[in-house]
């Protein structure tokens, strides 16, 4: 069924950005990151609001949110492993690292794991290549990395989040 | 006096600079020694570095520092002797992969601090600027750019000078005109202009404004790549600092030209990358280019007259402006004038950026800087341009950085990404990369693109998967004809490349894949066999307890013996082999 019609975001938090930016033309991207910013990802209301506001048709805002990466039309995981699969990472073995995380986690690029704890995103060119094969989680750069390191990684943030959960 | 400075670029961060810069803070505290931070020094390898200088002198840079390291520091800095820190101190072979360098665009780039104006001041900066603006006209200016041979570091290496006067005589419909810096960056191996915002945004600001009073623009534009949040604080930071000391905004430098400028975060899509593309995306559409023409400089940005040049090209203009166009001219060939910065990484010794003459030799560059391959591999080949781009062999390595010498190899220039690779990678592998990275990459505006690049990945698919077909060499490059001649814009007309050179390079690696099912660089997967050998297999049963396919069948003290038909090939077994008796081919 769809959803559309249940989701309630709250549309105050975007009311400043609108004024802001809906009547200054080609500003369409910048609301989009800003409400992305703000919700953590772009819910269909949101779009809905973006539409209405600048006069663009939904279509094309939808259209502007898919073109690019950078958007998500779901929500993310506490963890967002973006991991690099850049020319410098996959020389240096980043198909092996997607296979360990893949492993650990049960999820594949652009999948979040049932506990909503992880989301993975394949990126190009983390701009490290030096310390290739290279994945950022949330804002912190991993470098260097083997199989074994991804999943030591990936299981002291599990652990993290399971402290935290309970104190 | 006696300062330290931390190099913190995205990379330094990332490899922990931020950490000795919290942990070493409190300690130089107390002994009043001040701690600052510059950009990328362009040693990658060895960051976290930390130099130390007497006044404005480099008395000694160490690297590969960690937290852990800061006591000592701490200490040996609170005398007079530095000895104690030999341990950390840069090698000599490693300071020789600066001093083969010459560098111009990157001239201030791990030396400057990138969030201080006065800094780059102090260092010559904005001195072009105020040249330009104390009486030269724009054709003089235009001049100096096209005595330098000055082209466009973006990629195609079109003449700047061109560019600029085209913009300059273009008519505007509404008295806008526009000068855009692409600093989308896409090729994914690349970070040379993020390197220049992250380390020296004054200077790309600099080289803009020169290049905006040439055309006679009203507003400038950065369009910064979404991936590079330091560089978006970084440049913000130094667009209020020369606001503020009236090098941007109404009457710059007392003149009457004015400009403001500003930065456009990209979200995300390589083909904004193409001129077209990027300003389409800066109206806020999709980025899907445009036909051409009408080029940018009679209707672009808002189809007013616009200039685009990439952020490297930009910055070699102030010191352009402040040595001569001739100087510029004296360092390279006869086709490619002054400097090139490469991002050079994959399998190479000493990875990092590299600004050298044009003229110089892949061989110099990467063996001389980079100090040849990892692990005494052997080297293959260096992948240059990206996924425009493609791989020059090993015997070429001869061949000078030149446009059209690098042209004739059938790679090209490219924006400066340099992926060197050893024997342990295959070249079949290596173009299904990049096709597989065009084909998600493809706007889907034009068919030979969208469907082209998608036919050809799935031919590349199945041969390193060892369904390789007889005739599939010249499907592929019938396909490869088909698409360049057909794509709309530059994404797919080059996308054939990493394809067309492995093809013409390395045939017999793909040969391999399709008659003998075999991968000569054991990389794809599917084409591998892995054995056991009985002689040497004494039973210790460590393989088999590692098979995470429980594939490997065998009791205690006795040979064990892998199921083929249930192996996964995932190299378990070799690696946790300490008898050498399992082998791979
Ligand atoms: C698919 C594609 C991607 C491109 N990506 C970039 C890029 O990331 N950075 C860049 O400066 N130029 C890129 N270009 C080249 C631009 O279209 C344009 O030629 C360049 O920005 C002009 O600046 P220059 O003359 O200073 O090189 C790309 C071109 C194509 C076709
Ligand atoms: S290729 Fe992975 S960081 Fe550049």
């Amino acid at each position: 069924m769809c959803q559309c019609s249940q989701q309630k975001s709250d549309l105050s938090l975007l009311a400043p950005v609108l004024e802001k930016y809906a009547a200054v033309p080609g500003s369409l991207i910048t609301i989009l990151q800003k409400a992305q910013d703000i919700y953590g990802y772009l819910p269909t209301d949101v779009l809905y609001a973006v539409a209405e506001a600048t006069g663009d048709s939904p279509a094309k805002v939808l259209g502007v949110a898919t073109f690019y990466t950078q958007f998500r039309l779901q929500p993310v995981g506490k963890y967002l492993i973006m991991q690099c699969q850049g020319t410098a990472c996959h020389v240096n073995g980043s198909e092996r690292i997607s296979k360990a995380i893949t492993e650990e986690l049960g999820i594949r690029d652009g999948e979040t794991t049932a506990d909503g704890l992880f989301t993975l995103k394949d990126v190009a060119c983390l701009g490290c290549c030096s310390l290739s094969p290279v994945m950022m989680i949330n804002g912190e750069t991993y470098g260097t990395l083997t199989p074994e390191k991804t999943v030591k990684i990936l299981r002291s943030l599990k652990e993290q989040a399971g402290k935290e959960a309970q104190g | 006096m006696r300062r330290i400075v931390i190099g913190e670029g995205s990379c330094g961060i990332a490899a922990g600079a931020a950490k000795v810069q919290s942990a070493l803070e409190p300690l130089l505290k107390e002994a009043g020694i001040p701690v600052g931070i510059t950009g990328c020094i362009g040693m990658c390898y060895l960051e976290p570095i930390v130099d130390i200088y007497e006044d404005k002198t480099l008395v000694r840079r160490l690297v590969r520092v960690s937290e852990a390291d800061a006591p000592a520091i701490a200490a040996a800095l609170a005398g007079e002797d530095l000895s104690a820190l030999d341990a950390l101190t840069i090698q000599p072979d490693d300071e020789a992969f600066l001093k083969k360098q010459t560098r111009i665009a990157l001239r201030n780039c791990g030396i400057v601090d990138p969030t201080d104006v006065i800094d780059y001041e102090a260092r010559g900066g904005y001195e072009g600027l105020k040249k330009v603006l104390s009486g030269m006209s724009q054709e003089e200016v235009i001049d100096v750019i096209k005595v330098s041979g000055l082209a466009g570091r973006g990629g195609a290496g079109f003449p700047t000078w061109f560019k600029w006067d085209a913009a300059r005589k273009s008519q505007s419909k509404n008295g806008s005109k526009y000068l855009i810096c692409n600093a989308d960056e896409g090729d994914p191996g690349a970070f040379m202009d993020r390197a220049v915002i992250e380390s020296d945004p004054h200077n790309l600001i600099e080289g803009m404004m020169i290049g905006a009073y040439a055309i006679g623009a009203t507003e400038a534009v950065v369009y910064v790549r979404a991936e590079y949040p330091l560089a978006i604080v970084r440049l913000e930071n130094a667009i209020e600092q020369a606001r503020a000391a009236g090098y941007l905004g109404r009457n710059i430098c007392g003149s009457d030209f004015s400009c403001d400028m500003r930065i456009k975060a990209g979200a995300g899509a390589f083909v904004c990358g193409e001129e077209t593309a990027l300003i389409e995306s800066l109206e806020g559409h999709r980025g899907m280019p445009r036909l051409k023409p009408p080029f940018p400089a009679q209707a672009g940005y808002w189809q007013e007259p616009s200039n685009i040049n990439n952020v490297e090209t930009y910055a070699n203009v102030p010191w352009i402006l402040t040595h001569g166009g001739e100087t510029y001219a004296q360092m390279g060939t006869e086709t490619s004038k002054g400097t090139k910065v490469f991002a050079l990484t994959g399998k190479v010794v000493r990875g990092g950026l590299v600004e050298v003459p044009m003229g110089m030799t892949l061989r110099d560059v990467i063996f001389g800087i980079g100090g040849g391959i990892r692990d005494g591999r052997k080297c293959k080949a260096v992948q240059m341009g990206g996924p425009s781009g493609g791989c020059i062999p090993y015997e070429m390595f001869d061949t000078v950085i030149d446009y059209k010498a690098l042209a004739a190899t059938g790679a090209i220039m490219g924006s400066g990404g340099m992926v060197v690779m050893d024997e342990t990678t295959c070249m079949v592998g290596m173009a299904k990369f990049f096709l597989d990275f065009t084909t998600k990459e493809s706007c889907g505006k034009c068919v030979h693109c969208r469907i082209g690049t998608k036919r050809l990945y799935e031919i590349l698919t199945r041969i390193t998967e060892g369904n390789g077909r007889e005739g599939d060499i010249e499907l592929l490059e019938e396909l490869c004809v088909a698409v360049k001649d057909g794509a709309l814009c530059g994404l797919g007309q080059t996308a054939p490349n990493p394809v067309l050179t492995t093809l013409r390079y390395f045939r017999d690696e793909y040969v391999a894949h399709i008659e003998k099912k075999k991968c000569p660089s054991l990389e794809c997967a599917a084409l591998l066999r892995y054995e056991i050998h009985a002689d040497k297999c004494i039973g210790c049963t460590m393989c088999a307890r590692n098979c995470p396919a429980k594939a490997i069948d065998g009791t205690v003290k006795k040979p064990h013996v892998i199921r083929q038909a249930d192996c996964i090939r995932c190299g378990q077994c070799l690696a946790s082999c300490r008898f050498g008796a399992i082998t791979v081919e």
